[in-house]
């Protein structure tokens, strides 16, 4: 499998606090890879840097071999990698279709694009992936009336309406109903199996991580601690101690 | 009726009244044609203002050079007096479309209060510039050519400034339905959202702004004949008073909405005329309490207040 998102040596410090030191992580095409840590290891600065929030003090971030570091948001946005956010995040007062209709892909999108009207299958599209995250019904309403858990859904679905080659959710199921999260984790896996979008993603619940990454990488005060399939970084000793307090 | 029988019905009866208006009362043509630059006004304000969320104050600029523009080409031009008029409006409305285009990308990397005094300090500099500037008459303005056999000049230039309210409202309503429509929302309501979806974020903004400063680099011409004395800071780059009475049009009416702004230009301009006629010497103050209301008890607007009383016909997003 090739290498999709390769961030080598990254380093990123606020003033004298050092988030992110020496990180390096690989996410093949097609993976589902998982990254955890306690609060305040890095975890979403790192997401920050790879997106390019942020400008990152040292170390590279390539996306199918190309450097990201230097590039903006939206332009990185455009080569197909979509975040979503851990305070979820939509346009609260368009409607869920609204919302969906103005996340299709915008690298295609040319200057005359901005007075196109919207294609049967473009809504078609949005209304199959509201569909997808179980928000048909509630297609019309505002997006700022959902509840946080169907507007993380909703978020979710405006990130696929984009087409992404690669999806970095951060804390998908944060925040939502204990029993709504095995559907969101199984609409990751299906979206991850059917649509081809690889996932990278932040995740505190280790259930849900064990039950969906098939590798992790474990933060702990901004340094890479250890790395492995889900079996092996809940039997390895060091990332027991980041999380509970080594004795 | 279906909703779109009714609004055809609707405009169809402003357009027979509006068409009317000047033989019905023709001792207030020049109220009316204000009425309809105050239309203008607040529609090209809400574009960015209502629809994007970057509160604008200096909007009045593009209205100012629109007007200069298009009285220094009916001076120097040596066309005939119609054809001076027109082509100068074209003039001054691609002057003030490139300007826009020039200065969009820096000034809308500003957000919130920071673009809203930038702009506020645009409207003020170029209030000075023109007015120490002697090729377009310094302080003491320019009178532009007078209107061919003298009487007709105001119901001429009503009808020129009712064409392009309408013409601006339906280019908008056009625009609104549009991809660019739900993108200038999207920038209004979480714009680092946008720019994570890749949306061409600095492209819109810029486009926005463009399409305001056409209308209103359109509009200044014939406003200026209309008066028949361009003053640099009483009429064209009148920021306090045109500059300021766009944000609370558009704010009475309901930002946001393509019916607020004209809603919102009617009630402000004919509660304003009836303030001068009837309150004179108060007429300021009254204007001042009534801005005062309008932010107190009607922050969303005419609009506003009707989508919550009836959400089903008024809502933003609401089935269409």
């Amino acid at each position: 499998m090739s290498v999709l998102l390769e961030v080598s040596g990254v380093r990123k410090a606020f003033g004298g606090v050092v988030a992110n030191d020496d990180v390096s992580i690989e996410v093949t095409a097609g993976a589902i890879v998982g990254l955890i840590g306690p609060n305040g290891s890095g975890k979403t600065t790192l997401f920050n840097s790879i997106v390019g929030y942020h400008p990152i003090d040292a170390g590279s971030i390539r996306f199918e071999g190309r450097e990201l570091s230097r590039l903006r948001v939206p332009e990185i946005a455009r080569l197909g990698l979509v975040r979503t956010f851990q305070q979820t995040r939509v346009y609260g007062e368009m409607s869920a279709l609204s919302n969906m209709l103005i996340s299709i892909p915008a690298a295609r999108a040319g200057f005359a694009s901005m007075f196109a009207g919207f294609a049967r299958e473009t809504v078609e599209r949005a209304e199959a992936l509201l569909e997808f995250v179980g928000l048909a019904e509630k297609r019309h309403l505002l997006a700022g009336d959902l509840s946080f858990g169907q507007q993380k859904l909703l978020e979710l679905a405006m990130a696929l309406m984009a087409e992404p080659r690669l999806l970095l959710l951060d804390e998908p199921t944060a925040g939502i109903n204990p029993t709504l999260i095995n559907g969101v984790i199984e609409r990751l896996r299906r979206a991850n199996a059917e649509m081809g979008v690889t996932l990278l993603v932040i995740e505190h619940n280790m259930r849900v991580m064990m039950g969906l990454a098939q590798r992790i990488y474990c933060l702990a005060h901004g340094q890479l601690l250890a790395q492995g399939t889900p079996a092996e970084i809940m039997n390895d000793a060091r990332v027991i101690d980041a999380y509970l307090g080594a004795h | 009726m279906s909703p779109r029988a009714r609004t055809a019905a609707l405009c169809g009866a402003i357009l027979a009244v509006a068409l009317a208006a000047p033989w019905i009362a023709p001792a207030i043509v020049v109220q009316m044609a204000f009425l309809w630059l105050m239309i203008l006004f607040a529609l090209t304000w809400d574009v960015c203002g209502g629809q994007m969320g970057y509160n604008s104050f200096g909007n009045v600029v593009f209205f100012g050079i629109g007007m200069y523009v298009c009285a220094v080409i009916q001076r120097d031009a040596g066309l005939g007096y119609f054809t001076a008029v027109f082509a100068g409006m074209g003039a001054g409305a691609v002057a003030c479309t490139a300007f826009a285009a020039l200065l969009g990308p820096a000034m809308l990397g500003l957000r919130g209060p920071y673009f809203a005094i930038g702009t506020l300090g645009l409207g003020v500099a170029a209030a000075d510039l023109a007015a120490a500037t002697e090729y377009i008459g310094a302080g003491s303005g320019m009178a532009p050519p007078v209107y061919p056999g003298g009487a007709g000049s105001a119901r001429f230039y009503y009808y020129v400034l009712m064409a392009l309210a309408m013409l601006a409202w339906l280019v908008l309503r056009w625009l609104y339905s549009r991809r660019f429509g739900l993108a200038v929302n999207a920038i209004r309501d979480d714009e680092d959202k946008a720019e994570a979806m890749g949306l061409h974020t600095t492209r819109y903004k810029a486009v926005a702004w463009c399409v305001a400063a056409f209308f209103l680099g359109l509009a200044g011409g014939p406003t200026g004949n209309l008066v028949g004395f361009i003053d640099p800071r009483e009429l064209a780059f009148a920021g306090p008073t045109f500059g300021v009475w766009m944000v609370l049009m558009a704010m009475l009416g309901g930002r946001g909405t393509i019916w607020g702004p004209v809603i919102g230009a009617a009630i402000f301009h004919v509660t304003q005329e009836l303030f001068w006629t009837y309150l004179l010497g108060w007429q300021r103050v009254a204007m001042g309490l009534l801005i005062v209301l309008i932010v107190l008890f009607f922050p969303k607007g005419v609009m506003g207040w009707l989508a919550e009383r009836w959400p089903r016909r008024f809502a933003r997003g609401a089935v269409r």
